[in-house]
């Protein structure tokens, strides 16, 4: 069962599905281990958007406050989409690497352990 | 010839049970159109004990009294300028999160009473969720009352009620009572008058009265006290009611089973709030949000389920997860209103030296390890002029609707993340128990009203962050952003000449 309601066929409607962003996909951005953001971002991009655009434009509007933003080695940086190890090709778009409507993408610098090397 | 006088037992019997009707023309199932769909077996609605012996009339004459001293005192603080006799200007923040916070959940709680004061088959459940519909709304109209004082000299409390169907943070308690209200009548009974009114309502009273009681706050003590014997009241009905349904049918007991473990998780989201305000809102502080945790949930609540261990009832499974977030949870809470308090309508700063020599002793195992070094660098950027307000906006949690800022017990500086995905779509969840919250009814959460996502939709005055606040009716620049500087830090100042 899929709710308990009155009626057996009740559905609700989808709040937040991809038509309702006016041609954007939602993405979530993390950076494991890095504090100093008290969570995740929510950001609207077009799904034909490059990764590298990705990195020179979103990135630094989602961490580039942190002190060690940067020291991140771009091409070192690991990352964790949708809880699975990811390798992008940063040539590529957002829908070529799957990175789908609502996708989480982590942002992993193990070298970089945060503000006074606590996590922050 | 002067009427006869009724004892007090026929009086009580005309004025409760005697109202009711048998239904001799009209098909009761009509008439309670809820009383089915949950799964919920009641086979003698008799059998109900009325939790408190209370008619209608004398229930007005109690009211009326109590409404008269209340506000005689209100009149009272209003007359000596009581708000200059707060401990700090800083304190009236608590409250701002209490009236726009708490207040419309007193509302959201009067409308569902009604709704089961309606639906329950039985008289004398409903003549008791009757007067508890009318205590709820008693309790946010004196709330008002108690802070309209304060709504004179300080920012942040006049549009309260716009705001709570608006503002982020308001989303979490407006969406808990809304998952609570459309429910069906036993579980909001369970949900609300059982979870939250009986396990766990001194965590959220308690701590904002003697809060208020020790920042010089009278208005708002004297409304907790006014309030005491209706809660009290709303207690014995909470325990009624779950006696009650387990000792109907052995039916029941793995439906109520699931709600308790669905609505104890809900609540103790909520007070989040609480522990926030407790450890870094109250200037004289009563004690910690951990503290009051092992006081009020750990062993109260805990020979509360050993009571109720003999209808088959268990703690839930998640307890262990709470028990280790109490040194964890106001200071991952607090830092998401610091870094966000551009969008928020209170202050927020950084505890000072002493605070934090407080906070380090009440959590040894915590504060100094994770927290304090998130202070020393929102002191650094402050000392720079860079106070630390982040950019874009957070990622929520499907079900609790808080940013997803709680991290993993076993690793205390990594988020933690959980996912369902249904008919296609992700979810995402701050934890176990609100993904299975969410697993157990997803037709009811896939369309929750998450303000970012709205935001992001353009449905929030559409727009940049500046129309977001003109739809928040949030006054930029005066309710919002750090405290220090802010209109009510320096008019305080001015009360007390201060430079």
């Amino acid at each position: 069962m899929t709710i308990r309601a009155l009626r057996d066929d009740y559905h609700g409607e989808f709040k937040d599905s991809l038509e309702k962003f006016g041609g954007a996909q939602l993405v979530y951005l993390g950076w494991d281990k890095h504090q100093m953001f008290c969570s995740s971002r929510a950001f609207p991009l077009p799904p034909e958007m490059r990764f590298q655009e990705l990195l020179d434009n979103v990135m630094p509007e989602a961490f580039g406050q942190h002190p060690e933003f940067n020291q991140i080695d771009w091409n070192k940086a690991q990352w964790i989409l949708d809880n699975s190890a990811f390798q992008p090709d940063h040539s590529k778009s957002l829908t070529e690497l799957d990175i789908g409507h609502k996708s989480l993408l982590r942002l992993v610098t193990p070298e970089l352990t945060g503000y006074k090397g606590a996590g922050i | 010839m002067s009427p006869k006088k009724l004892n007090l037992k026929d009086k009580y019997k005309l004025l409760t049970r005697d109202l009711d009707w048998e239904f001799s023309y009209e098909d009761r199932k009509e008439a309670f159109p809820y009383e089915e769909f949950e799964g919920i077996k009641i086979t003698d609605w008799d059998k109900w004990e009325d939790p408190f012996r209370l008619t209608m009339e004398s229930y007005w004459k109690y009211q009326a009294e109590k409404e008269k001293k209340l506000y005689a005192i209100y009149d009272a603080f209003a007359q000596n300028n009581g708000q200059t006799n707060v401990t700090d200007a800083r304190y009236v923040n608590a409250i701002k999160l209490f009236l726009t916070g708490v207040s419309p959940g007193e509302h959201a709680a009067h409308l569902g009473f009604a709704f089961t004061g309606r639906q329950m088959g039985g008289i004398g459940a409903r003549v008791a969720a009757q007067m508890q519909s009318i205590d709820e709304l008693r309790h946010i109209q004196t709330q008002i009352h108690a802070m309209s004082h304060y709504n004179k000299f300080f920012d942040g409390f006049d549009e309260f009620n716009h705001m709570h169907d608006r503002l982020w943070y308001l989303s979490v308690p407006k969406s808990f009572f809304e998952d609570a209200r459309t429910a069906g009548p036993f579980e909001f009974m369970i949900a609300i008058g059982f979870s939250f009114e009986y396990v766990l309502t001194n965590l959220l009273f308690v701590p904002f009265m003697s809060g208020a009681a020790y920042n010089g706050d009278m208005a708002t003590v004297t409304f907790g006290f006014s309030a005491q014997s209706d809660e009290a009241r709303h207690m014995t009905l909470g325990l009624e009611i779950i006696k009650f349904i387990l000792e109907q049918h052995e039916d029941n007991l793995p439906i109520v089973q699931k709600w308790l473990d669905k609505w104890l998780w809900r609540g103790y989201r909520l007070l989040t709030l609480v522990a926030m305000m407790m450890d870094y809102m109250l200037p004289q502080k009563v004690m910690s949000w951990q503290e009051a945790w092992e006081l009020y949930f750990e062993d109260a609540g805990g020979s509360l389920f050993k009571d109720l261990e003999r209808y088959g009832i268990k703690m839930p499974d998640y307890t262990e997860t709470i028990k280790q977030e109490k040194e964890h949870l106001s200071h991952q809470a607090w830092w998401i209103f610091y870094q966000y308090t551009h969008a928020a309508a209170f202050h927020t700063w950084t505890p000072t030296a002493e605070e934090m020599d407080w906070l380090s002793e009440k959590y040894p195992d915590t504060f100094d390890k994770y927290y304090r070094p998130r202070w020393e660098l929102a002191a650094e950027m402050e000392a720079k002029g860079e106070r630390f307000y982040t950019t874009g906006l957070p990622q929520l949690c499907q079900t609790c609707q808080i940013p997803m800022a709680f991290t993993e017990m076993s690793d205390p500086t990594q988020v933690s993340y959980r996912e369902s995905i249904y008919n296609d779509e992700r979810f995402h969840f701050c934890s176990d128990p609100c993904k299975s919250i969410f697993d157990n009814e997803p037709e009811k959460y896939v369309h929750a009203w998450l303000p970012v996502h709205q935001i992001l939709q353009g449905n929030c005055g559409g727009g940049g962050l500046d129309k977001v606040m003109e739809y928040y009716h949030l006054d930029d620049g005066v309710a919002n952003l750090e405290f220090e500087g802010s209109p009510d830090a320096e008019r305080w100042k001015e009360w007390k000449g201060v430079a």
